[in-house]
Protein backbone atom coordinates (compact mmCIF):
# COMPACT_ATOMS: atom_id res chain seq x y z
CA UNK A 1 0.00 0.00 0.00
CA UNK A 2 1.10 3.50 -0.40
CA UNK A 3 -0.13 7.10 -0.34
CA UNK A 4 0.98 9.98 -2.37
CA UNK A 5 2.37 13.40 -0.69
CA UNK A 6 2.51 15.55 -3.32
CA UNK A 7 5.13 15.18 -6.27
CA UNK A 8 6.56 11.86 -4.88
CA UNK A 9 5.17 8.46 -3.61
CA UNK A 10 5.53 7.76 -0.19
CA UNK A 11 5.65 4.36 1.17
CA UNK A 12 3.16 3.90 4.02
CA UNK A 13 4.43 2.86 7.16
CA UNK A 14 2.69 0.36 9.90
CA UNK A 15 1.94 -3.39 9.00
CA UNK A 16 -1.45 -4.04 7.41
CA UNK A 17 -2.07 -0.71 6.39
CA UNK A 18 -0.64 0.63 3.85
CA UNK A 19 0.97 -2.16 2.06
CA UNK A 20 1.30 -2.32 -1.37
CA UNK A 21 -1.08 -5.22 -3.28
CA UNK A 22 -3.03 -6.14 -0.34
CA UNK A 23 -7.02 -5.91 -0.19
CA UNK A 24 -8.42 -2.30 -0.05
CA UNK A 25 -11.84 -2.25 1.07
CA UNK A 26 -11.99 1.52 -0.53
CA UNK A 27 -9.50 3.00 -2.82
CA UNK A 28 -8.58 6.26 -4.42
CA UNK A 29 -6.15 6.40 -7.52
CA UNK A 30 -4.95 9.91 -8.42
CA UNK A 31 -8.55 10.89 -7.78
CA UNK A 32 -9.04 14.49 -7.63
CA UNK A 33 -12.45 16.53 -6.91
CA UNK A 34 -13.11 19.89 -8.45
CA UNK A 35 -16.30 22.07 -7.77
CA UNK A 36 -15.94 24.45 -10.52
CA UNK A 37 -13.69 27.04 -9.21
CA UNK A 38 -10.51 25.39 -9.00
CA UNK A 39 -9.45 21.56 -7.79
CA UNK A 40 -10.71 20.87 -3.75
CA UNK A 41 -8.58 17.59 -3.82
CA UNK A 42 -5.51 16.50 -6.31
CA UNK A 43 -4.50 13.49 -7.30
CA UNK A 44 -5.30 11.30 -4.09
CA UNK A 45 -3.71 7.90 -4.16
CA UNK A 46 -4.28 5.70 -0.95
CA UNK A 47 -5.93 2.38 0.24
CA UNK A 48 -7.94 1.79 2.95
CA UNK A 49 -7.25 -2.28 4.31
CA UNK A 50 -9.93 -3.81 6.06
CA UNK A 51 -9.64 -3.73 9.84
CA UNK A 52 -7.46 -0.29 9.53
CA UNK A 53 -8.42 2.77 11.76
CA UNK A 54 -7.63 6.12 9.90
CA UNK A 55 -8.19 9.72 11.22
CA UNK A 56 -8.55 12.23 8.50
CA UNK A 57 -7.49 16.25 9.60
CA UNK A 58 -6.82 19.39 7.81
CA UNK A 59 -8.48 23.11 8.03
CA UNK A 60 -11.70 23.40 7.89
CA UNK A 61 -12.55 23.98 3.93
CA UNK A 62 -9.88 21.59 2.91
CA UNK A 63 -11.73 18.99 1.53
CA UNK A 64 -11.91 16.69 4.17
CA UNK A 65 -16.11 16.02 3.88
CA UNK A 66 -15.48 15.71 0.11
CA UNK A 67 -13.01 13.05 0.50
CA UNK A 68 -15.17 11.29 2.95
CA UNK A 69 -18.19 11.78 0.36
CA UNK A 70 -16.15 10.01 -2.32
CA UNK A 71 -15.58 7.00 0.20
CA UNK A 72 -19.06 6.77 0.42
CA UNK A 73 -20.05 7.83 -3.58
CA UNK A 74 -21.96 10.82 -2.20
CA UNK A 75 -19.64 12.86 -5.18
CA UNK A 76 -17.86 10.90 -7.92
CA UNK A 77 -14.00 12.02 -8.64
CA UNK A 78 -13.71 14.53 -11.05
CA UNK A 79 -10.47 12.78 -12.60
CA UNK A 80 -8.66 9.52 -11.49
CA UNK A 81 -10.40 6.92 -9.99
CA UNK A 82 -12.35 5.55 -6.88
CA UNK A 83 -13.17 2.11 -5.90
CA UNK A 84 -14.91 0.57 -3.39
CA UNK A 85 -15.04 -2.98 -2.43
CA UNK A 86 -13.57 -3.35 -5.48
CA UNK A 87 -15.88 -1.82 -7.56
CA UNK A 88 -15.30 0.90 -9.61
CA UNK A 89 -17.71 4.35 -8.49
CA UNK A 90 -18.21 5.80 -11.65
CA UNK A 91 -19.77 2.51 -13.45
CA UNK A 92 -22.07 2.14 -10.04
CA UNK A 93 -25.77 2.29 -10.99
CA UNK A 94 -27.63 4.11 -8.28
CA UNK A 95 -28.75 0.19 -6.87
CA UNK A 96 -25.55 -0.52 -6.85
CA UNK A 97 -25.13 2.56 -5.21
CA UNK A 98 -27.70 1.70 -2.66
CA UNK A 99 -25.60 -1.81 -2.46
CA UNK A 100 -22.66 -0.03 -1.75
CA UNK A 101 -24.27 1.84 1.14
CA UNK A 102 -25.40 -1.16 3.25
CA UNK A 103 -22.76 -2.29 3.63
CA UNK A 104 -20.55 1.47 4.52
CA UNK A 105 -22.32 3.23 7.66
CA UNK A 106 -22.27 6.80 7.76
CA UNK A 107 -22.21 9.30 10.60
CA UNK A 108 -22.10 13.03 10.07
CA UNK A 109 -21.72 15.74 11.92
CA UNK A 110 -25.34 17.37 11.29
CA UNK A 111 -27.11 14.20 11.86
CA UNK A 112 -30.09 13.40 10.13
CA UNK A 113 -33.03 11.17 11.07
CA UNK A 114 -36.97 11.03 9.94
CA UNK A 115 -38.04 13.30 12.87
CA UNK A 116 -41.62 11.67 12.95
CA UNK A 117 -40.37 8.33 13.36
CA UNK A 118 -39.26 6.92 17.21
CA UNK A 119 -35.29 6.93 17.60
CA UNK A 120 -35.78 3.13 17.30
CA UNK A 121 -36.96 2.60 14.20
CA UNK A 122 -34.62 5.81 12.96
CA UNK A 123 -31.79 3.24 14.21
CA UNK A 124 -33.19 0.39 12.14
CA UNK A 125 -33.45 2.39 8.85
CA UNK A 126 -30.99 0.61 7.53
CA UNK A 127 -32.68 -2.79 8.07
CA UNK A 128 -36.38 -1.57 6.82
CA UNK A 129 -35.23 -0.77 3.52
CA UNK A 130 -33.45 -3.40 3.05
CA UNK A 131 -36.15 -5.46 4.10
CA UNK A 132 -34.55 -7.27 6.81
CA UNK A 133 -35.81 -7.37 10.43
CA UNK A 134 -33.90 -7.73 13.51
CA UNK A 135 -35.26 -9.05 17.18
CA UNK A 136 -36.16 -7.33 20.00
CA UNK A 137 -33.32 -8.42 21.90
CA UNK A 138 -30.70 -7.27 19.14
CA UNK A 139 -32.42 -3.72 18.95
CA UNK A 140 -32.30 -3.44 22.98
CA UNK A 141 -28.45 -4.50 23.11
CA UNK A 142 -27.35 -1.74 20.56
CA UNK A 143 -29.39 0.80 22.26
CA UNK A 144 -27.94 -0.77 25.63
CA UNK A 145 -24.23 -0.13 23.83
CA UNK A 146 -25.02 3.33 22.50
CA UNK A 147 -26.51 4.30 25.87
CA UNK A 148 -29.94 5.23 24.63
CA UNK A 149 -32.18 2.34 26.30
CA UNK A 150 -34.15 4.89 27.68
CA UNK A 151 -34.67 6.63 24.53
CA UNK A 152 -35.96 3.99 22.57
CA UNK A 153 -39.34 6.05 21.86
CA UNK A 154 -38.18 9.23 21.89
CA UNK A 155 -38.51 11.49 18.48
CA UNK A 156 -35.08 12.43 17.33
CA UNK A 157 -35.70 16.79 17.92
CA UNK A 158 -35.91 15.80 21.66
CA UNK A 159 -32.22 14.26 21.45
CA UNK A 160 -29.14 16.26 22.89
CA UNK A 161 -26.03 16.30 20.52
CA UNK A 162 -24.39 13.34 22.45
CA UNK A 163 -27.36 11.39 22.39
CA UNK A 164 -28.19 11.91 18.20
CA UNK A 165 -24.18 11.20 18.02
CA UNK A 166 -24.49 7.97 19.21
CA UNK A 167 -28.15 6.92 17.27
CA UNK A 168 -25.92 7.98 14.47
CA UNK A 169 -23.32 5.35 15.31
CA UNK A 170 -26.25 2.97 16.12
CA UNK A 171 -27.86 3.58 13.14
CA UNK A 172 -24.56 2.68 11.66
CA UNK A 173 -23.58 -0.18 12.41
CA UNK A 174 -26.65 -1.98 13.23
CA UNK A 175 -26.14 -3.65 9.16
CA UNK A 176 -22.82 -4.91 10.48
CA UNK A 177 -21.31 -2.81 7.94
CA UNK A 178 -17.75 -3.42 7.12
CA UNK A 179 -16.68 0.13 7.15
CA UNK A 180 -17.85 2.97 8.93
CA UNK A 181 -17.02 6.42 8.00
CA UNK A 182 -18.25 9.46 10.32
CA UNK A 183 -17.68 13.01 9.89
CA UNK A 184 -16.48 14.61 12.97
CA UNK A 185 -18.98 12.65 14.95
CA UNK A 186 -17.50 14.55 17.98
CA UNK A 187 -18.13 18.35 16.54
CA UNK A 188 -21.40 18.82 19.02
CA UNK A 189 -20.36 16.92 22.09
CA UNK A 190 -18.19 17.67 25.30
CA UNK A 191 -15.29 15.54 25.87
CA UNK A 192 -16.67 13.02 27.94
CA UNK A 193 -19.25 11.84 25.14
CA UNK A 194 -16.34 12.08 22.90
CA UNK A 195 -14.79 9.66 24.56
CA UNK A 196 -17.92 7.26 25.09
CA UNK A 197 -18.14 7.94 20.83
CA UNK A 198 -14.27 7.21 20.40
CA UNK A 199 -14.86 4.07 22.85
CA UNK A 200 -17.44 2.65 20.73
CA UNK A 201 -15.78 3.00 17.50
CA UNK A 202 -12.57 1.98 18.92
CA UNK A 203 -14.81 -1.33 19.76
CA UNK A 204 -15.83 -1.54 16.42
CA UNK A 205 -12.61 -1.56 15.24
CA UNK A 206 -11.52 -4.54 17.20
CA UNK A 207 -14.37 -6.45 15.77
CA UNK A 208 -12.79 -6.02 12.48
CA UNK A 209 -14.42 -2.80 10.97
CA UNK A 210 -12.55 -0.46 8.92
CA UNK A 211 -12.85 2.97 10.88
CA UNK A 212 -12.42 6.26 9.05
CA UNK A 213 -12.81 9.88 10.97
CA UNK A 214 -12.87 13.41 9.78
CA UNK A 215 -11.83 15.26 12.76
CA UNK A 216 -10.10 18.75 13.84
CA UNK A 217 -9.91 16.99 17.36
CA UNK A 218 -6.15 16.14 18.07
CA UNK A 219 -6.70 15.13 21.42
CA UNK A 220 -9.08 12.54 20.54
CA UNK A 221 -6.56 11.47 17.73
CA UNK A 222 -3.92 10.87 20.77
CA UNK A 223 -6.08 8.85 22.82
CA UNK A 224 -6.97 7.25 20.26
CA UNK A 225 -3.51 6.24 19.55
CA UNK A 226 -3.38 5.09 23.34
CA UNK A 227 -6.16 2.43 22.40
CA UNK A 228 -5.33 1.21 19.60
CA UNK A 229 -2.74 1.40 16.12
CA UNK A 230 -4.01 4.35 14.10
CA UNK A 231 -3.16 6.18 11.12
CA UNK A 232 -3.98 10.11 10.71
CA UNK A 233 -4.36 11.30 7.06
CA UNK A 234 -3.46 15.29 6.39
CA UNK A 235 -5.22 16.89 3.83
CA UNK A 236 -2.58 19.87 2.86
CA UNK A 237 -2.66 22.09 -0.11
CA UNK A 238 -5.67 19.81 -2.02
CA UNK A 239 -3.72 16.62 -1.40
CA UNK A 240 -3.78 14.32 1.05
CA UNK A 241 -0.38 13.71 2.97
CA UNK A 242 0.71 11.18 5.97
CA UNK A 243 0.78 12.63 9.13
CA UNK A 244 0.81 11.30 12.56
CA UNK A 245 4.26 11.30 13.73
CA UNK A 246 3.96 14.79 15.34
CA UNK A 247 0.70 13.85 17.06
CA UNK B 1 -45.86 -17.95 -15.14
CA UNK B 2 -43.92 -14.79 -14.84
CA UNK B 3 -44.52 -11.39 -15.25
CA UNK B 4 -43.17 -9.25 -17.74
CA UNK B 5 -40.29 -7.23 -15.56
CA UNK B 6 -42.51 -3.74 -16.46
CA UNK B 7 -45.69 -5.01 -14.61
CA UNK B 8 -43.70 -6.81 -11.99
CA UNK B 9 -41.87 -3.27 -11.19
CA UNK B 10 -45.11 -1.73 -11.71
CA UNK B 11 -46.86 -4.39 -8.91
CA UNK B 12 -43.64 -4.20 -6.48
CA UNK B 13 -44.81 0.13 -6.24
CA UNK B 14 -48.04 -0.48 -5.50
CA UNK B 15 -47.76 -3.55 -2.94
CA UNK B 16 -48.50 -2.45 0.38
CA UNK B 17 -45.90 -2.08 2.98
CA UNK B 18 -46.44 -0.36 5.58
CA UNK B 19 -42.66 0.08 6.67
CA UNK B 20 -42.09 2.16 3.37
CA UNK B 21 -45.12 3.88 3.53
CA UNK B 22 -44.15 4.72 7.25
CA UNK B 23 -40.33 6.18 6.46
CA UNK B 24 -42.21 9.57 4.27
CA UNK B 25 -44.58 11.50 6.74
CA UNK B 26 -47.79 12.47 6.49
CA UNK B 27 -47.92 15.03 4.10
CA UNK B 28 -49.67 18.24 4.24
CA UNK B 29 -51.38 20.31 1.66
CA UNK B 30 -50.45 18.30 -1.01
CA UNK B 31 -52.66 15.42 0.39
CA UNK B 32 -55.89 16.94 0.16
CA UNK B 33 -55.06 18.95 -2.88
CA UNK B 34 -54.30 15.60 -4.60
CA UNK B 35 -57.36 14.86 -3.90
CA UNK B 36 -59.46 17.67 -3.98
CA UNK B 37 -57.81 17.87 -8.21
CA UNK B 38 -58.81 14.82 -8.79
CA UNK B 39 -62.22 14.92 -7.99
CA UNK B 40 -62.69 18.27 -9.50
CA UNK B 41 -61.16 16.47 -13.00
CA UNK B 42 -62.92 13.78 -13.20
CA UNK B 43 -66.25 15.60 -12.21
CA UNK B 44 -65.50 17.76 -15.19
CA UNK B 45 -64.40 14.87 -17.20
CA UNK B 46 -67.61 13.26 -16.08
CA UNK B 47 -69.84 16.16 -17.88
CA UNK B 48 -67.46 16.59 -20.49
CA UNK B 49 -68.31 12.51 -21.53
CA UNK B 50 -71.77 13.11 -20.89
CA UNK B 51 -72.02 16.20 -23.07
CA UNK B 52 -69.84 14.51 -26.12
CA UNK B 53 -71.95 11.66 -25.77
CA UNK B 54 -75.07 13.49 -25.90
CA UNK B 55 -73.79 15.72 -28.11
CA UNK B 56 -72.52 12.88 -30.74
CA UNK B 57 -75.80 11.11 -30.31
CA UNK B 58 -78.07 13.98 -31.00
CA UNK B 59 -76.18 14.98 -34.61
CA UNK B 60 -76.29 11.33 -35.55
CA UNK B 61 -80.53 10.82 -35.06
CA UNK B 62 -80.63 13.91 -37.22
CA UNK B 63 -78.16 12.80 -39.68
CA UNK B 64 -80.06 9.04 -39.73
CA UNK B 65 -83.47 11.09 -40.16
CA UNK B 66 -82.13 13.16 -42.77
CA UNK B 67 -80.26 10.22 -44.47
CA UNK B 68 -83.69 7.92 -44.55
CA UNK B 69 -85.61 10.29 -45.74
CA UNK B 70 -85.24 12.42 -49.89
CA UNK B 71 -87.94 14.43 -51.45
CA UNK B 72 -88.85 14.62 -55.42
CA UNK B 73 -90.04 18.00 -55.98
CA UNK B 74 -91.98 18.08 -59.37
CA UNK B 75 -92.62 21.13 -61.78
CA UNK B 76 -95.40 20.78 -64.33
CA UNK B 77 -97.88 22.78 -65.95
CA UNK B 78 -100.89 22.21 -63.74
CA UNK B 79 -102.90 20.01 -65.83
CA UNK B 80 -99.83 17.11 -66.15
CA UNK B 81 -99.38 17.59 -62.04
CA UNK B 82 -101.69 14.64 -60.82
CA UNK B 83 -100.57 12.82 -63.68
CA UNK B 84 -96.73 12.96 -63.28
CA UNK B 85 -97.40 12.66 -59.79
CA UNK B 86 -99.13 9.22 -59.66
CA UNK B 87 -96.48 8.09 -62.83
CA UNK B 88 -93.82 9.12 -60.27
CA UNK B 89 -95.38 7.36 -56.80
CA UNK B 90 -96.24 4.19 -59.28
CA UNK B 91 -92.04 4.41 -60.85
CA UNK B 92 -90.93 4.39 -56.72
CA UNK B 93 -93.19 1.55 -55.97
CA UNK B 94 -91.24 -0.03 -57.77
CA UNK B 95 -88.00 0.79 -57.40
CA UNK B 96 -85.88 -1.47 -55.00
CA UNK B 97 -84.39 -0.04 -51.84
CA UNK B 98 -87.81 2.68 -51.18
CA UNK B 99 -89.84 1.73 -48.54
CA UNK B 100 -92.56 3.66 -49.00
CA UNK B 101 -93.55 7.28 -51.20
CA UNK B 102 -96.22 9.71 -50.69
CA UNK B 103 -97.34 12.83 -52.36
CA UNK B 104 -97.62 15.98 -49.44
CA UNK B 105 -101.04 17.63 -49.16
CA UNK B 106 -101.49 20.76 -49.55
CA UNK B 107 -102.43 20.98 -46.14
CA UNK B 108 -98.84 19.95 -45.03
CA UNK B 109 -97.20 22.16 -47.82
CA UNK B 110 -99.07 25.27 -46.25
CA UNK B 111 -97.69 23.86 -42.78
CA UNK B 112 -94.38 23.77 -44.53
CA UNK B 113 -94.30 27.91 -45.73
CA UNK B 114 -96.54 28.78 -42.54
CA UNK B 115 -93.27 29.74 -40.84
CA UNK B 116 -92.06 32.27 -43.59
CA UNK B 117 -95.40 33.27 -45.54
CA UNK B 118 -98.02 32.88 -42.50
CA UNK B 119 -101.71 31.03 -42.28
CA UNK B 120 -103.44 32.64 -44.80
CA UNK B 121 -101.47 32.02 -47.64
CA UNK B 122 -103.47 30.09 -50.31
CA UNK B 123 -101.53 27.33 -51.44
CA UNK B 124 -104.07 26.44 -54.22
CA UNK B 125 -103.28 29.41 -56.40
CA UNK B 126 -100.00 29.49 -56.39
CA UNK B 127 -97.57 27.40 -58.52
CA UNK B 128 -96.29 25.04 -55.86
CA UNK B 129 -94.22 22.73 -57.17
CA UNK B 130 -95.77 19.49 -55.91
CA UNK B 131 -93.45 17.24 -52.75
CA UNK B 132 -93.61 13.46 -52.42
CA UNK B 133 -91.65 12.33 -49.74
CA UNK B 134 -89.57 9.13 -50.01
CA UNK B 135 -88.66 6.83 -47.30
CA UNK B 136 -85.73 4.49 -47.91
CA UNK B 137 -85.96 0.93 -47.65
CA UNK B 138 -82.36 -0.84 -46.17
CA UNK B 139 -80.37 -0.95 -48.28
CA UNK B 140 -81.05 2.48 -49.94
CA UNK B 141 -82.01 2.93 -53.56
CA UNK B 142 -79.78 3.60 -56.68
CA UNK B 143 -79.57 7.34 -56.39
CA UNK B 144 -78.17 7.88 -59.57
CA UNK B 145 -80.24 4.97 -61.52
CA UNK B 146 -83.52 6.33 -59.91
CA UNK B 147 -82.32 10.12 -61.14
CA UNK B 148 -82.37 8.89 -65.04
CA UNK B 149 -85.47 7.02 -64.66
CA UNK B 150 -86.98 9.81 -63.01
CA UNK B 151 -86.14 12.43 -65.83
CA UNK B 152 -87.72 9.99 -68.57
CA UNK B 153 -90.34 9.77 -66.66
CA UNK B 154 -91.14 13.30 -65.28
CA UNK B 155 -88.57 15.77 -66.62
CA UNK B 156 -89.55 18.39 -63.96
CA UNK B 157 -88.53 16.13 -61.29
CA UNK B 158 -85.92 17.08 -59.12
CA UNK B 159 -84.53 14.42 -56.07
CA UNK B 160 -83.16 15.93 -53.22
CA UNK B 161 -81.70 13.15 -51.15
CA UNK B 162 -80.70 15.63 -48.53
CA UNK B 163 -77.18 15.08 -48.78
CA UNK B 164 -76.45 18.77 -48.56
CA UNK B 165 -78.36 18.90 -45.13
CA UNK B 166 -76.81 15.54 -44.00
CA UNK B 167 -73.38 16.46 -44.52
CA UNK B 168 -72.38 19.33 -42.01
CA UNK B 169 -74.39 17.69 -39.58
CA UNK B 170 -72.31 14.48 -39.81
CA UNK B 171 -69.28 17.20 -39.53
CA UNK B 172 -70.71 18.48 -36.44
CA UNK B 173 -71.13 14.98 -35.45
CA UNK B 174 -67.66 13.95 -35.68
CA UNK B 175 -66.20 17.78 -34.39
CA UNK B 176 -68.29 17.21 -31.06
CA UNK B 177 -66.80 13.54 -30.60
CA UNK B 178 -63.36 14.96 -31.46
CA UNK B 179 -63.78 17.84 -29.35
CA UNK B 180 -65.49 15.84 -26.23
CA UNK B 181 -62.01 13.18 -26.85
CA UNK B 182 -59.82 16.05 -26.52
CA UNK B 183 -61.96 17.79 -23.62
CA UNK B 184 -61.17 14.41 -22.11
CA UNK B 185 -57.66 14.05 -22.69
CA UNK B 186 -57.00 18.09 -21.92
CA UNK B 187 -58.49 17.44 -18.53
CA UNK B 188 -56.42 14.06 -18.28
CA UNK B 189 -53.08 15.45 -19.02
CA UNK B 190 -54.18 18.76 -16.71
CA UNK B 191 -54.44 16.93 -13.93
CA UNK B 192 -51.07 14.18 -14.87
CA UNK B 193 -49.66 17.82 -14.53
CA UNK B 194 -51.42 18.47 -11.26
CA UNK B 195 -50.04 15.12 -9.17
CA UNK B 196 -46.88 15.51 -11.09
CA UNK B 197 -46.23 19.34 -9.29
CA UNK B 198 -47.60 17.98 -6.34
CA UNK B 199 -45.66 14.49 -6.12
CA UNK B 200 -42.57 16.92 -6.79
CA UNK B 201 -43.40 19.26 -3.87
CA UNK B 202 -43.98 16.46 -1.78
CA UNK B 203 -40.49 15.22 -2.94
CA UNK B 204 -39.07 18.53 -2.39
CA UNK B 205 -40.05 19.01 0.88
CA UNK B 206 -39.24 15.73 2.13
CA UNK B 207 -35.89 16.26 1.17
CA UNK B 208 -33.98 15.39 4.07
CA UNK B 209 -36.19 12.22 4.58
CA UNK B 210 -35.06 11.24 0.67
CA UNK B 211 -31.35 12.46 1.98
CA UNK B 212 -31.57 9.95 5.06
CA UNK B 213 -32.95 7.03 3.05
CA UNK B 214 -30.08 7.36 0.55
CA UNK B 215 -27.57 7.37 2.72
CA UNK B 216 -28.65 4.13 4.82
CA UNK B 217 -29.24 2.40 1.66
CA UNK B 218 -32.74 2.85 0.18
CA UNK B 219 -32.93 2.05 -3.51
CA UNK B 220 -34.90 4.35 -5.83
CA UNK B 221 -37.81 2.19 -5.84
CA UNK B 222 -38.25 1.58 -2.36
CA UNK B 223 -38.28 5.29 -1.79
CA UNK B 224 -40.54 5.70 -4.87
CA UNK B 225 -43.23 2.92 -3.64
CA UNK B 226 -44.26 5.07 -0.87
CA UNK B 227 -44.76 8.42 -2.64
CA UNK B 228 -46.35 6.04 -5.72
CA UNK B 229 -48.76 4.23 -3.17
CA UNK B 230 -50.06 7.47 -1.58
CA UNK B 231 -50.42 9.70 -4.29
CA UNK B 232 -52.23 6.72 -6.36
CA UNK B 233 -54.64 6.01 -3.45
CA UNK B 234 -55.20 9.72 -2.97
CA UNK B 235 -56.14 10.28 -6.68
CA UNK B 236 -58.20 7.31 -6.78
CA UNK B 237 -60.47 8.22 -3.71
CA UNK B 238 -60.66 11.67 -5.32
CA UNK B 239 -61.90 10.37 -8.63
CA UNK B 240 -64.31 8.01 -7.15
CA UNK B 241 -65.72 10.96 -4.99
CA UNK B 242 -65.55 13.21 -8.38
CA UNK B 243 -67.39 10.47 -10.43
CA UNK B 244 -70.42 9.98 -7.85
CA UNK B 245 -70.66 13.57 -7.72
CA UNK B 246 -70.73 13.73 -11.73
CA UNK B 247 -73.55 10.91 -12.24
CA UNK B 248 -75.22 12.79 -9.60
CA UNK B 249 -75.26 16.28 -11.81
CA UNK B 250 -76.01 14.61 -15.10
CA UNK B 251 -78.87 12.84 -13.11
CA UNK B 252 -80.65 15.91 -11.74
CA UNK B 253 -80.23 17.71 -15.30
CA UNK B 254 -83.74 18.48 -16.74
CA UNK B 255 -85.04 15.82 -18.59
CA UNK B 256 -86.08 16.45 -22.13
CA UNK B 257 -89.65 17.11 -21.87
CA UNK B 258 -89.14 19.68 -19.40
CA UNK B 259 -86.20 21.58 -21.05
CA UNK B 260 -86.78 21.33 -24.88
CA UNK B 261 -86.05 19.49 -27.70
CA UNK B 262 -82.41 20.64 -27.96
CA UNK B 263 -81.65 18.88 -24.53
CA UNK B 264 -82.92 15.80 -25.64
CA UNK B 265 -80.86 13.00 -24.63
CA UNK B 266 -78.06 15.02 -22.68
CA UNK B 267 -76.46 12.58 -20.24
CA UNK B 268 -75.37 8.71 -20.77
CA UNK B 269 -77.83 6.16 -22.14
CA UNK B 270 -77.52 2.29 -21.85
CA UNK B 271 -74.11 1.40 -21.26
CA UNK B 272 -72.86 4.82 -21.32
CA UNK B 273 -73.89 5.11 -17.46
CA UNK B 274 -70.73 2.65 -16.89
CA UNK B 275 -68.90 5.22 -18.64
CA UNK B 276 -67.92 7.31 -15.48
CA UNK B 277 -66.97 4.19 -13.16
CA UNK B 278 -63.88 4.01 -15.59
CA UNK B 279 -62.83 7.32 -14.43
CA UNK B 280 -61.19 6.62 -10.80
CA UNK B 281 -59.07 3.33 -11.92
CA UNK B 282 -57.92 5.48 -15.11
CA UNK B 283 -57.51 8.51 -13.06
CA UNK B 284 -55.79 6.04 -10.53
CA UNK B 285 -53.20 4.84 -13.59
CA UNK B 286 -52.53 8.68 -14.64
CA UNK B 287 -51.66 9.31 -10.62
CA UNK B 288 -49.57 6.32 -10.62
CA UNK B 289 -47.80 7.16 -14.17
CA UNK B 290 -46.79 10.76 -13.19
CA UNK B 291 -45.64 10.63 -9.54
CA UNK B 292 -43.51 7.34 -10.57
CA UNK B 293 -41.87 9.69 -13.25
CA UNK B 294 -41.46 12.56 -10.76
CA UNK B 295 -40.43 10.34 -8.31
CA UNK B 296 -37.73 8.86 -9.97
CA UNK B 297 -36.82 12.16 -11.95
CA UNK B 298 -36.69 13.79 -8.51
CA UNK B 299 -34.65 11.15 -7.06
CA UNK B 300 -31.75 11.32 -9.35
CA UNK B 301 -30.61 14.86 -7.66
CA UNK B 302 -29.81 12.63 -4.96
CA UNK B 303 -26.85 10.18 -5.04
Amino acid sequence: MYINTGKSWARGFGAGFWVQGDRAVIAFESAAYNYGGGELLSDVTLRLAPGSFHFLTGPSGSGKTTFLKMAYAELLPTAGHVTIFDREVKTLGRDDVAAVRRRIGVVHQDVQFLDHLPLATNMQLPLIVSGKKTSADDLNELLKWVGLSHLADALPPSLSGGERQRAALARAIIMGPDVIIADEPTGNVDWEMSLRLLTLLVELNRMGKTILIATHDLNLIRQAKNQIPTRVLRISKRRIQLAGADL
Amino acid sequence: MRLPKPITRALALMSPDSRSDRVVPPSGHTAWLTTFTAAAMTFLCVFAMALSLASGRLATRWSDALARTSTIRLSAPPGQMEAQTAAILALLAATPGVESARALTDAENRALLEPWFGPELPVEELPLPGLIEVTEADPGYDTDGLRQRLRAEAPGAVLDDHARWRRPLAEAASKLRMLGLLSIILIGTAMAAMVTLAASASLEANAQVVRVLRLVGARDQYIARAFVRRFTLRAFSGACIGAVFGLIGVLILPRADAAGAFLTGLGFTGWGWLLPFVLPPLVGLVAFFSTRYAALRKLREFR
